[in-house]
């Protein structure tokens, strides 16, 4: 069954416990950054920074709204990553997670240029640099354990389980909570064909700075286009031949010809 | 005696310092990482490098194909003159691609993995695997030229080896190798186009489409005469060989039908899904779609179209300019204008990413005049001479 978190803007605090947890978990160094007049820190995810809290003040529906909402890998049900991957360095598991490999890596970026989200990151600073993005803590999860974010998560505005019982919860959040408590959209059930982290928010999601995607998942036509691979193959070294004889063989007739008539006027 | 005193080679003499001047940033690069010398972020991970050398470069290449292809497949014999040089081009453009990626990859040192992992559903898979193959093809399309100045040396570490049996094997391998060259043209040329398709949130609607591979067929297959009467108008200036005029203005006449239809297929996909108002109310894009249509597209379907134009010599070269331009124009839109970047960032290339990029140009451009006075380039003539005097004798 594929695992998904369940991200609920309305119960989160701020307190951005979740990136300090995600930083213990896989090791990544701190980022010396500048005040920037927000309580949001670092400014941008990097190839040091998996997840960071958005801080959003915006005005919705006659009422002020002081939104934090997590950012971090979406992991796609149809990566454009994955299907971008030259090497095929990065995998969507069956269970979830979108995974990176750095022993297949090459450091095209093509991941960052295809991500709808804008989510991998790249290490610009080293000498032998690698992809980095949020890894859905596939390793604790192997071992039965939560994404570290979500263990650390004070408030439960992080809860992970599974993908569809999630969608259901969501749902009933939305049905049985108080009037305008929740803006009526599931971030993520239907985005780019679906992801596995889901977002509730009590303002709608273009206010937060979430990207407007489509429903329909963002590889289908580089998809279409790669199906046709084989037959523009046999179909064009089918046509070139057939021109190069065709072309051969009218030479050759007209070649023909000419000694013919060369023939025919010297016996007149 | 003043007189026979060599003039200096200021052109050999700047373009070694472009040279030097890239190669500079290059060791830096490998040293310090990408971070130091490009202005390449999280939020434009493909610059300057990928927008000119790999887009750019690879589209201009493309008179490697077309030119190989109507004269061996078409059995066009009028253009065998610019057959060698064009190929050569070509070769030179796909080296310098290869190169600029040596750059421009995080792990350089790993290109070679794209061989052993294969991810059959990437579009730049495929882009490396045809450029790979193609490159190799276009070296033995080329090779001929070297056997024959080999056979010919006088130098007597090249007269052990008769030369005559590699250049036989490649001729009668000649046309597969032609075939196969338009067909992995055909691939990747078009595949270039398929790695935006990947891209639907991010790139412009004026530009994102499903078509989007053809159209980047077609306006590779364009620009290939346009980029050889360029070339050939350059080289007559510099090395004096003057190609007939009859030559310059049948690959000119060409360009009207091939960019008529690359019109005709951007205006028709435009309506059919409904967004053609957009050329006028997508402010400020449709100012740079509108750019390289009109520089690349129609003025040079105009200006190609009137005999008057086609038959001199700089009115030609100057409306195939226009082509190579608003080609330049059109890769630099979908993979870098029109492309919108992650909020948060900004990008302008850091001069040490142009220089290595005229570097690589400088490669190429001291390569072709090499190839010039060391090779063969203009076979066919002296060839047919040779014969008839053996002949004759």
């Amino acid at each position: 069954m594929s695992k998904g978190v369940l991200v609920d803007a309305t119960k989160c605090i701020g307190c951005r416990a979740c990136q300090v947890a995600c930083k213990q978990w896989n090791e990544l160094p701190a980022e010396e950054t500048s005040n920037t007049g927000t309580y949001e820190n670092p400014p941008l995810m990097s190839a040091y920074t998996f997840t960071k809290i958005n801080f959003t003040e915006v005005e919705y529906n006659g009422k002020f709204h002081w939104v934090f909402n997590k950012l971090q890998c979406m992991h796609c049900e149809h990566p454009a990553c994955v299907e971008a991957c030259i090497v095929g360095a990065l995998e969507k598991r069956p269970d979830g997670p979108v995974t990176y490999d750095d022993r297949k890596c090459i450091g095209c970026r093509y991941c960052q240029t295809a991500c709808p989200f804008g989510i991998p990151n790249f290490e610009w600073d080293k000498a032998v640099p690698w992809i980095r993005k949020c890894t859905f803590c596939a390793d604790r999860q192997g071992g039965s354990l939560k994404p570290a974010c979500v263990t650390t998560c004070p408030t439960g505005a992080l809860e992970f389980g599974d993908h569809d019982e999630l969608i259901a919860e969501a749902k009933r959040r939305i049905l049985t909570a108080p009037n305008n408590k929740y803006y009526n959209h599931i971030y993520g059930e239907k985005e780019v064909g679906g992801t596995s982290w889901l977002y509730l928010s009590p303002v709608p999601f273009d206010m937060l700075g979430f990207p407007t995607v489509g429903t329909k998942a963002v590889t289908v036509n580089a998809e279409r286009a790669m199906s046709l691979v084989p037959w523009v193959l046999v179909g064009v070294a089918a046509v070139m031949t057939g021109t190069y004889w065709l072309t051969k063989r009218r030479q050759r007739i007209r070649e023909l010809e000419n000694s013919e008539k060369e023939k025919t006027g010297v016996t007149k | 005696m003043i007189e026979q005193k060599r003039r200096f080679p200021w052109g050999i003499s700047i373009l070694t310092t472009l040279v030097i001047l890239g190669l500079i940033p290059m060791i830096i690069r490998y040293i310090n990482g990408l971070g130091y010398i490009s202005n390449l972020s999280d939020g434009r991970p493909w610059g300057f490098w990928i927008s000119f050398d790999l887009y750019c470069g690879v589209a201009l290449a493309a008179g490697g194909f077309t030119l190989a292809g109507w004269i061996y497949l078409f059995n066009r014999e009028k253009y065998h003159e610019v057959a060698r040089p064009a190929v050569l081009t070509a070769f030179l453009g796909y080296t310098l691609v290869i190169l600029a990626l040596l750059v421009d990859l995080g792990q350089p040192w790993y290109i070679w993995h794209a061989i052993i992992y294969w991810n059959i559903h990437s579009p730049l898979f495929e882009v490396a695997i045809c450029v790979m193959t193609y490159t190799a093809v276009l070296a033995l399309e080329f090779s001929p030229a070297v056997f024959e100045a080999l056979s010919k040396s006088n130098l007597p570490i090249f007269r052990w080896f008769n030369w005559h049996i590699p250049l036989r094997l490649i001729r009668t391998l000649q046309i597969p190798l032609v075939i196969a060259g338009v067909v992995l043209s055909t691939l990747h040329q078009s595949s270039l186009g398929s790695m935006l398709l990947m891209m639907p949130e991010t790139l412009n609607t004026l530009w994102y489409s499903p078509v989007l591979p053809i159209c980047f067929l077609i306006s590779a297959i364009a620009v290939g005469p346009a980029m050889v009467i360029f070339e050939s108008t350059l080289s007559t200036k510099v090395f004096g060989h003057k190609l007939p005029i009859d030559v310059l203005s049948g690959l000119g006449r060409a360009i009207p039908y091939i960019l008529g239809i690359y019109l005709a297929l951007k205006l028709g996909d435009l309506i059919v899904r409904g967004d053609i108002g957009l050329v006028f109310t997508e402010y400020p894009q449709n100012m740079l779609w509108w750019g390289e249509i009109i520089i690349g597209v129609i003025l040079p379907i105009i200006l190609l179209s009137m005999p008057s134009i086609r038959e001199n010599r700089g009115r030609i070269f100057w409306s195939a300019s226009l082509v190579v331009l608003g080609l330049i124009f059109n890769r630099f839109n979908v993979s870098m204008l029109a492309l919108a970047m992650r909020t948060g960032y900004t990008y302008f290339p850091h001069w040490m990413e142009i220089a290595i990029s005229v570097g690589l140009v400088a490669d190429a451009m001291l390569v072709i005049w090499l190839s010039y006075r060391l090779l063969p380039m203009v076979h066919e003539e002296e060839h047919k001479v040779e014969e008839a005097a053996g002949v004759s004798a």
